[in-house]
């Protein structure tokens, strides 16, 4: 084979963490060749405002480009996926045969829509999952045909954020869930509950509890109706499965590294694993697709899908990509996210999985404006806010400080904060690292 | 290969705007820099046009400055003209 072209520091992955992680490089310096590498033929974009302002009509699709915050003076190879690593040849081929060579590799590909299986209806028209600019733009062109009934299946993040803007859409919504309650996972059934007040005053028939088995199309082949496992039909004309997301590491299948779909594993500074267990000093990753022992949480593997871990985590390893050995910075990072649904604004620091108690510390919660700090083991782990925004920072502090659950009352006089069961469902049996994910 | 195109920032493409809405404390300063571009809705959530038209530029850099936690992010002229 003939050489491949030399491409300098290259970013698998053209969105946020590698956009960020690109910028970073050249704001430290790095003056040599970039190159980044996207399968999706735009440049990056911001994902949160599709299952929210796109779905309404409020943004076009194509409005969230992201801007370029340093001249970044790279080669773009977008429109192509990358489909393999060679890290003895240190070499990237891409879809479209090219191959390059790599000096350093930044692994930001991020992660995909989890599809429901063909098998069971999958392939059916008018059944829609959410993660990219085109998907955005499908389903929103299906939303303003004006559908009989939307059945969202899954009460995640997106599928509540998703169900909130059909609605302000006039749309008939049904909404499932496995769990008791929506936003079980993040937040637990108790906070959930909150949201679940929402769906019903906002006349979404939510079925928690429920479980779909299988979807049935008409002679056009157009979905009709779900069966759920109870017996149960649901007729609904267009279907949003929002049942999360896979890491996208599949171009890494034969590359040797510990990479599977709950991410690629790495060390405290971002630099990937081999599947023996060393560290690769010229490959890192960052975004939904990196897992890291974090340090704030006893070194637990974890991964986080959300917003502002793409942001840091990109720049981070960046920082880390051009300084020596003996000179890495650990990435010690608290989980944070928002959303926004039944305009309420909700943003949360830290990890709730495995809390065993919550309290109320602001506000309350029959008012649906209020803090709630999350607890384990008699120390504050989580925090999460429905429109009060302004208290969550000393709480971010309080949970990286790690300090009691529940907290104080200023006057201690007062005592200590009443606590609740949080209410998280049992962990997914197949699931091996703590995920705080926007799904 | 996709090249970058490095021209001059035409009229027609729009500003490039985020704001980062986990720093974000909902307290409205952006919008009465730039009420055409940022707004707040219910309690806190801020709205905002992430690719408002080249004309509004004063106004955002005034909203960009105007924000107590820094949480907007506006794409430099001089940067890279995606
Ligand atoms: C609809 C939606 C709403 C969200 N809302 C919020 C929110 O309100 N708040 C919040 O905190 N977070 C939210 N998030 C999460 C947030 O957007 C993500 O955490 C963030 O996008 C992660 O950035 P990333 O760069 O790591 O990965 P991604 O954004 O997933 O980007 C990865 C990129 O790599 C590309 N890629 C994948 N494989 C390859 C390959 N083999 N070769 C080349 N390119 C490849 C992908 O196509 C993609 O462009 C939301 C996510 C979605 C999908
Ligand atoms: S000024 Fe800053 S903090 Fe205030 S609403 Fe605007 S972006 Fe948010």
């Amino acid at each position: 084979m003939s050489a491949a072209a030399d491409a300098g520091i290259v970013v698998v992955g053209a969105s946020l963490a590698g956009l960020r992680g690109a910028e970073a490089l050249r704001r430290n310096g790095y003056a040599g060749r970039l190159t980044l590498i996207g399968n999706e033929p735009y440049r990056p974009y911001d994902r949160p405002p599709l299952s929210k302002h796109v779905l309404s009509g409020e943004l076009a699709p194509d409005a969230s480009e992201l801007p370029q915050l340093v001249a970044l003076d790279a080669d773009w190879r977008l429109g192509h996926a990358a489909v393999g690593l060679d890290r003895v040849a240190r070499t990237i081929r891409l879809a479209d045969g090219a191959v390059l060579a790599y000096d350093r590799l930044l692994i930001a590909t991020g992660a995909q829509a989890r599809h429901w299986p063909a098998a069971s209806g999958g392939a059916l028209a008018n059944i829609f999952t959410l993660r990219g600019r085109d998907d955005a733009a499908r389903l929103r062109a299906a939303l303003a045909q004006g559908p009989r009934r939307v059945l969202i299946v899954g009460a995640g993040l997106i599928g509540c954020e998703a169900a909130s803007c059909c609605r302000d859409l006039g749309l008939p919504v049904t909404l499932l869930d496995p769990n008791p309650t929506p936003l079980a996972r993040s937040l637990g059934t108790w906070i959930g509950g909150v949201i679940a007040e929402c769906l019903k005053d906002s006349g979404v028939a939510f079925h928690p509890g429920a479980r779909v088995l299988r979807f049935e199309g008409d002679a056009s082949g157009r979905v009709v109706r779900a069966d759920l496992a109870d017996g149960r039909t649901i007729e609904a004309d267009l279907v949003i499965v929002a049942l999360g997301a896979t890491r996208a590491t599949d171009w890494l299948r034969d590359a040797g590294l510990m990479a599977d779909a709950g991410g690629v594993t790495c060390d405290g500074a971002c630099r990937v694993l081999a599947a023996d267990g060393t560290t690769c000093p010229d490959i890192y990753a960052a975004g939904d697709v990196a897992r890291w022992p974090n340090s704030l949480y006893g070194g637990r593997l974890v991964s986080v899908e959300h917003w502002g871990n793409a942001v840091a985590q990109g720049a981070h390893a960046a920082r880390n990509m051009l300084a020596p050995a003996e000179d890495q910075h650990r990435y010690d990072h608290l989980p944070a996210f928002w959303s926004s649904q039944f305009g309420i604004n909700i943003k949360a620091v830290g990890l709730s999985e495995g809390a065993d108690s919550v309290a109320i510390v602001q506000g309350s919660r029959a008012s649906r404006r209020f803090l709630a700090v999350y607890g384990r083991a008699g120390r504050s782990i989580a925090a999460v806010s429905f429109d009060q925004a302004r208290w969550l920072p000393a709480y971010a502090e309080a949970i990286m400080a790690g300090s009691h659950h529940p907290p104080i009352r200023d006057a201690s006089d007062q005592g200590r904060f009443a606590t609740m069961e949080p209410g998280f469902p049992p962990p997914r049996a197949a699931s091996h690292a703590d995920e705080a994910r926007h799904v | 290969m996709t090249h970058p195109t490095k021209t001059a920032s035409s009229r027609t493409t729009p500003l490039r705007v985020v704001v980062d809405l986990n720093r974000c404390q909902g307290y409205a300063q952006c919008c009465y820099a730039a009420p055409g571009a940022f707004e707040v809705r219910g309690h806190e959530i801020l709205f905002y046009d992430p690719a408002p038209p080249r004309a509004r530029r004063g106004e955002i850099e005034r909203a960009v400055q105007a924000c107590p936690v820094r949480a907007i992010s506006l794409q430099a002229d001089d940067g890279e003209t995606p």
